[in-house]
C-alpha cells in the first residue's frame, strides 16, 4: 500500500522541470501524477511514476537531487465530504497530513496524502473501508 | 615550558631592535654587492647601503614579490656563488614557473635552529618520537621538520606523506609523540585511525605540528577532539626559508615570529603603506640573516596582525594572528573585511550543506548585496518546503552571526558550482568601480 513517490528538488528557472520530463520521456516512464511546490526560489517536484527506482537513477544521473518518499493513495468518490472524512479519520488518531493533493478519474478522485504515520495511517483508513491503491493500481491509471 | 633559545626568544624589545638594525645593515650591504637586481632597484630608488642604519630605514627600501623571484627564474636573487649553495628547493607555481630558493651551509643551520624553537615550543623534546608526514623533496615541509627535529635531539620518523596504513602502524608500533603534517592530513589521518580499529589507548601521540595551508580555529578543534592532542600551528614560507618563520606556543595565542632572523612588516596590500601597530593587512618579510637567498620587504600576500606584547610563555617575540586568508581574496563588503574562508567554516559546522558555494557581490542602490549559493545535500533532502526553508534560515542566521554581515542564502541543486582539486572560483564580483 506504500507507494514511493519521486520528489525533485527544483531551482527556479525556467526549463528545469522540462528537462525532468524528458530525462524520464527518453526511458519510456509513465507519470501518473504530478504536484509541484514552490517558494520564490525553489521548488519541490513531486511525481509518481511507473518505475521509481529507475526514473531516481536516471535523474541522479543528470545531477538532479532526488529522493523517494513514502506516501499513500486513496480512492474516493469526487464529492468534497469524502475527502474530509478521509482527513478527520487521521487527525482524530493525530496524524498530521503534511501535505496531499488530488486528481480525478471519471467521477472517483485519486487523493496522494503525505503523512507523519504511514503505517498508522494505512491501519486506520482500511479499518474505516477507505479504498487504498497499491502502487501496481495507480501506474494502470 | 622549555625554551629553546631564551637569549634571543626572550630579549626585551630595545634589544631585539637593536640585533635588527644590525643584521639587516649586513643584509643590505650583501644584497647591493651581491645581487644586480637589488642594486638597480636602490639604485633607482636614490638609496645606496649607507641608506639603511637603523630596522626603522626599512621603509625606505623597495618591495620584492613571488613575480620578481620568477622573473629572475632560476638563480637570479641569490646573493652567493653557486658553490655556496648546498641545497635547492622549489615550489611548484600553479601557474608557470616554480619558485627556486637556494640555501648556503649557513643557512640550513639557521633553518635548523628556527625549527629547534618551533618543535620547543610545542612541547617537544629529545626523549620524542617526532613523525614527520610532511612530503619531503622539493617541497620544504619535510626536511625543515626534519632537521628541526634532529636539533632537539628527537627521533625522527621520516615516513614522508601519503601511505596512510604504514603510517598509523607506525604511530603505534614505534609510539610516535608528535606528528608533523599538514592540517587536512591530520584529520584524515583522525578518521583513518578511527577505522583502523586501534584504540587511541594504545598510541602515545600527544601533540601536532601543523602546517603549510590555512586552517581554521573549527578545524583545530576538530583535530583536537578526534585525535586528542594539541594542535599546534606553523607558519612559513619556502622564499622567506620554509617552515620556522613563526610558531604557536603552548599558550596558543598567535604565532610567535623568528622576528631576529625574519623581520615582519604589516601594510596596506593597495596603498603599500606600513599600517599602525594592531591593524590588520598584508604581511611582509626581511630576511635579515639569509645568506644564499636574502629576500627585502617580500610580501607573502598573507593577511595578519601582529601583537607585541610579552606572552603568557615568556617569550618576546611579536606574534602573529592565525592567518585570516589571502590579500587577493579579501572582499570589502558595505566597510568589513570578509574572506571566503569564513564563510567555508561556517558551511563546514554544519552537516546538511556541501562545502561548495559561490559567493556573488553585486552593488544595487549604491549598496553591497551578497548572496550565497550552496548545493543541498541529497543525504539531507527530503520533500518538504518548510524543512529545507529552516535548513535556508538557519544557515542565513550562522552566516550573519559569524560574519557580521547579512547574506542571502540561495539552494541550488547539485554540481551547479564547479568542482577543483585546487583552486576553484568561488567569488564573482559584479561590482563596478
Ligand atoms: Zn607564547
Amino acid at each position: 500500500m506504500i507507494i514511493h513517490q519521486l520528489s525533485v528538488f527544483l531551482e527556479n528557472k525556467s526549463g528545469r522541470l522540462t528537462e525532468v520530463l524528458e530525462v524520464l520521456g527518453e526511458e519510456n516512464i509513465r507519470i501518473t501524477a504530478l504536484s509541484v511546490a514552490d517558494t520564490t526560489e525553489f521548488g519541490i517536484l513531486r511525481l509518481i511514476v511507473s518505475d521509481p527506482e529507475r526514473a531516481r537513477e536516471l535523474l541522479k544521473l543528470q545531477n538532479f537531487t532526488v529522493n523517494l518518499t513514502d506516501v499513500i493513495s486513496v480512492m474516493a468518490p469526487s464529492e468534497a465530504k469524502h475527502y474530509a472524512k478521509i482527513l478527520k479519520i487521521l487527525s482524530d488518531i493525530d496524524i498530521s497530513v503534511e501535505y496531499t493533493y488530488a486528481f480525478s478519474v471519471g467521477d472517483k478522485s485519486i487523493i496522494i496524502l503525505r503523512c507523519s504515520d504511514t503505517e498508522n495511517a494505512i491501519k486506520a483508513l482500511k479499518s474505516h473501508e477507505m479504498e487504498l491503491l497499491k502502487a501496481s493500481d495507480l501506474y494502470k491509471i | 615550558m622549555e625554551i629553546w633559545n631564551p637569549h634571543f626568544e626572550c630579549m626585551d624589545r630595545k634589544g631585539i631592535s637593536r640585533v635588527q638594525s644590525e643584521r639587516l645593515r649586513e643584509t643590505v650591504e650583501r644584497v647591493y654587492f651581491n645581487v644586480p637586481y637589488y642594486r638597480n632597484k636602490m639604485q633607482e630608488a636614490g638609496l645606496g647601503p649607507e641608506s639603511i642604519q637603523t630596522i626603522d630605514d626599512i621603509v625606505k627600501l623597495p618591495f620584492t614579490t613571488k613575480q620578481d623571484l620568477r622573473d629572475n627564474y632560476p638563480f637570479g636573487l641569490f646573493a652567493v656563488p653557486m658553490s655556496e649553495i648546498v641545497r635547492v628547493h622549489a615550489s611548484s607555481g600553479t601557474t608557470g614557473k616554480p619558485t627556486v630558493v637556494g640555501y648556503t651551509r649557513n643557512d640550513i643551520s639557521t633553518w635548523s635552529e628556527v625549527m629547534a624553537r618551533t618543535l620547543t615550543s610545542a612541547g617537544a623534546n629529545k626523549n620524542d618520537f617526532i613523525q614527520v608526514a610532511y612530503g619531503y623533496g622539493l617541497f620544504t615541509g619535510g626536511l625543515g621538520l626534519h632537521y628541526g627535529g634532529e636539533k632537539i635531539g628527537a627521533s625522527v620518523i621520516p615516513i614522508s606523506g601519503g601511505n596512510t596504513v604504514r603510517q598509523i602502524q607506525l604511530m603505534h608500533d614505534f609510539g610516535s609523540t608528535v606528528l608533523a603534517c599538514t592540517p587536512s592530513y591530520a584529520l584524515f589521518l583522525s578518521e583513518a585511525i578511527q577505522e583502523s580499529g586501534i584504540k587511541r589507548e594504545d598510541l602515545k601521540l600527544r601533540v601536532g605540528v601543523f602546517g603549510a595551508e590555512p586552517w581554521t580555529e573549527n578545524m583545530r578543534r576538530e583535530i583536537e577532539d578526534k585525535l586528542r592532542i594539541k594542535a599546534i600551528d606553523i607558519y612559513g614560507l619556502s622564499e622567506v626559508i620554509g617552515p620556522g618563520v613563526a610558531s604557536e606556543c603552548m599558550i596558543q595565542e598567535g604565532l610567535h615570529i623568528n622576528e631576529d632572523h625574519f623581520f615582519p612588516e604589516i601594510i596596506d596590500p593597495k596603498t603599500l603603506k606600513v599600517l599602525p601597530s594592531g591593524s590588520t593587512g598584508e604581511l611582509v618579510f626581511t630576511t635579515i640573516t639569509k645568506v644564499g637567498l636574502p629576500l627585502i620587504r617580500y610580501r607573502t600576500r598573507d593577511l595578519t596582525r601582529l601583537t607585541y606584547d610579552t606572552c603568557k610563555c615568556g617569550r618576546t617575540m611579536v606574534r602573529m594572528d592565525k592567518c585570516l586568508g589571502r590579500s587577493d581574496d579579501m572582499l570589502i563588503i558595505r566597510g568589513i573585511n570578509l574572506f571566503p574562508s569564513q564563510v567555508e567554516s561556517v558551511l563546514l559546522e554544519m552537516n546538511e550543506i556541501k562545502p561548495h558555494y559561490l559567493l556573488i557581490v553585486d552593488r544595487v542602490n549604491n549598496l553591497d548585496t551578497l548572496e550565497l549559493k550552496v548545493e543541498v545535500d541529497e543525504a539531507f533532502f527530503q520533500d518538504k518546503i518548510s524543512q529545507l526553508e529552516s535548513l535556508r534560515q538557519k544557515l542565513q542566521n550562522n552566516l550573519e552571526s559569524s560574519l557580521g554581515l547579512g547574506i542571502k542564502v540561495t539552494l541550488v541543486e547539485p554540481k551547479i558550482i564547479e568542482r577543483s582539486e585546487g583552486k576553484s572560483q568561488r567569488v564573482i564580483d559584479k561590482r563596478k568601480y
